[in-house]
């Protein structure tokens, strides 16, 4: 299965990294992801900006859009990275995920990616789909 | 008795086992093979140390550091083998420093020498003194991870056949003398073919299973994928590994559009694209873009690749690059020679020319005694006739075409279409 690496930080460790020496969080993170290089589980993976000028929420709470500054919304937990692995099952993502190199403050959150399996065969979609493949074999 | 409790805390064990072992286990194995210079008693003492695992954690708790537990583990029972052998007096001092010095904390590995460890590892386990299915489930053991019965229920085999196999490879090692060590610059090229040729195995045999009735077994193609990708990882600057990889991305991509609802196979050209796996064929894309920036060529792995890449990138069957795809059958004809390829070259002609002209060359190939047990000549003339309006003979071919297959599900296309006529 894929799973979505989330990672979330409160401010507290957001002021924590401030004071590390960047090179040092650069290695670790960079050594982290060689690691799962290495291991072939790495499909996909970026960080997010903590970019006020760049960065905003937009609520879909009213009767338009509205657009507010972010990154942090309303849970003051940053969503500030991910990444996607491809796993055997729900312990090996767990081996995985204990193994980021973050501190205090730090959490991560691990999803299944979806795939086709998690949507319903009568979708709307899929029916169409399945008509046109008739059409395609009784040519 | 086993209280309920007990059998869960034996069960979130095995898991724990289980993934620490598929996460680590190459660099179990190779740290061990590096420290008693055998891989055969490596892998012995790696698979002691597991079923230690297994008897210990469920009631000592899962270690923090998995890994350097059972590397410890294995290395304590090297100790107590050298102890009971006259090697122990030339090892202890050397083992005895590393045991005293480990803390469970640390990586149970030197950061700097574990990459190569791991390919002497992958070098070992496809060694050519072994047969394909040895090497395909040494590989699969000791680099991917996989426990015996997980191997054994991927190959639709009894376990014991599995662990015969691998209890008989590691002794063919040993008979042989083979040392734990990367080839020689004149062996390389061969020696990491033979690589590529088991990982590559390991995928055909996920989607193509020719003797069960499945036609797709996923989780197969995901080990091979990740085989692959280790590969790529451990030798960015060989071109060959990216070029399996971007083949075996750009191939999967296609696995959720290749089977119907009822399981049958859906050819190419009535797949629905929208089902492929963007994701992959991006992931593939790039694979096969470092082969090119590699600059040395593309061989058999990226020209099939840059085939299922013009699939991968066209719309339809009908917008289809059928030119780019001819000319890259004619370099992995120049490589190969194999009719198989002659054939799908042909097929590729229809594409581009018209099944007339196709048909002419897949009629040169029929005398090619290579193809005589093959269903693929009679499926490919089937499909050119059927195009041609030849219904009868068409329906033959199809006919003689579900004679020669092995898969229950294959041969059920090929007399469905048969009736077709």
């Amino acid at each position: 299965m894929k799973v979505m690496l989330i990672m979330r930080a409160t401010d507290e460790a957001v002021e924590a990294y401030k004071e590390m020496p960047f090179e040092e969080v650069i290695e670790k993170m960079g050594r982290f992801n060689e690691e799962m290089m290495k291991a072939g589980v790495l499909l996909a993976g970026d960080g997010l900006a903590d970019d006020p000028a760049n960065s905003f929420v937009v609520d879909f709470s009213g009767d338009e859009p509205l657009v507010t500054d972010g990154p942090y919304g309303e849970t003051k937990e940053l969503f500030n990275g991910f990444w996607i692995l491809q796993v055997a099952d729900r312990e090996e993502a767990v081996q995985w995920a204990k193994r980021v190199p973050l501190g205090a403050g730090s959490k991560i959150e691990v999803r299944r990616v979806t795939d086709e399996s998690d949507f319903p065969a009568d979708n709307e979609w899929i029916e169409k789909e399945a008509g046109w493949r008739e059409e395609q074999s009784a040519r | 008795m086993t209280t309920p409790e007990t059998a869960g805390a034996v069960e979130s064990a095995h898991r724990a086992v289980s993934a620490a072992w598929r996460v680590d286990a190459p660099r179990i194995v190779a740290t061990l093979a590096r420290y008693t210079g055998d891989f055969a008693l490596a892998e012995d003492l790696a698979q002691d140390a597991f079923a230690d695992a297994l008897r210990q954690w469920p009631s000592e708790g899962i270690p923090h550091n998995p890994a350097a537990w059972l590397t410890t583990a294995a290395k304590r029972k090297a100790v107590d083998d050298w102890r009971r052998s006259e090697r122990y007096a030339d090892r202890l001092a050397q083992i005895g420093q590393e045991l005293r010095e480990d803390t469970g904390d640390d990586l149970p590995w030197d950061p700097d020498v574990i990459d190569d460890d791991v390919l002497r590892l992958v070098f070992i386990a496809c060694h050519p003194v072994l047969g394909r299915e040895a090497q395909v489930a040494l590989t699969l053991r000791t680099v991917a991870g996989l426990e015996t019965e997980q191997i054994a229920r991927a190959f639709l085999t009894p376990t014991a056949t599995v662990q015969q196999r691998i209890v008989r490879a590691k002794r063919a090692l040993g008979d042989a003398g083979v040392a734990f060590e990367t080839p020689s610059r004149e062996e390389w090229g061969a020696r990491l073919s033979t690589v590529l040729g088991v990982v590559y195995l390991i995928f055909t045999e996920a989607h193509t299973a020719t003797d069960g009735d499945e036609v797709l077994r996923p989780e197969l193609a995901r080990e091979a994928l990740r085989l692959g990708r280790m590969l790529t990882a451990l030798l960015p600057r060989e071109p060959s590994p990216w070029g399996l990889l971007a083949l075996m991305e750009l191939t999967a991509a296609r696995f959720p559009a290749r089977t119907g609802a009822d399981g049958s196979p859906v050819p190419l050209e009535e797949q629905d694209r929208r089902l492929w796996d963007r994701s992959a064929i991006l992931r593939g894309r790039a694979a096969l873009k470092r082969v090119d920036d590699l600059g040395r060529g593309r061989g058999p792995y990226a020209l099939q690749a840059a085939i299922a890449e013009q699939h991968a990138i066209a719309t339809d069957v009908a917008s289809t690059d059928w030119d780019v795809i001819v000319r890259c059958y004619d370099g992995l004809l120049a490589l190969s020679g194999s009719p198989v390829v002659a054939l799908n070259r042909a097929v590729a002609v229809s594409m581009r020319d018209d099944p007339e002209t196709a048909l002419a060359l897949v009629d040169e190939l029929a005398a090619d005694r290579r193809l005589a047990h093959s269903h693929l000549l009679p499926t490919v003339r089937a499909e050119l006739l059927s195009r041609l309006g030849r219904r009868e003979e068409a329906a033959a071919e199809f006919d003689r075409a579900a004679e020669r297959t092995q898969n229950a599900r294959e041969r059920a296309y090929f007399l469905a279409r048969a009736a077709r006529r």
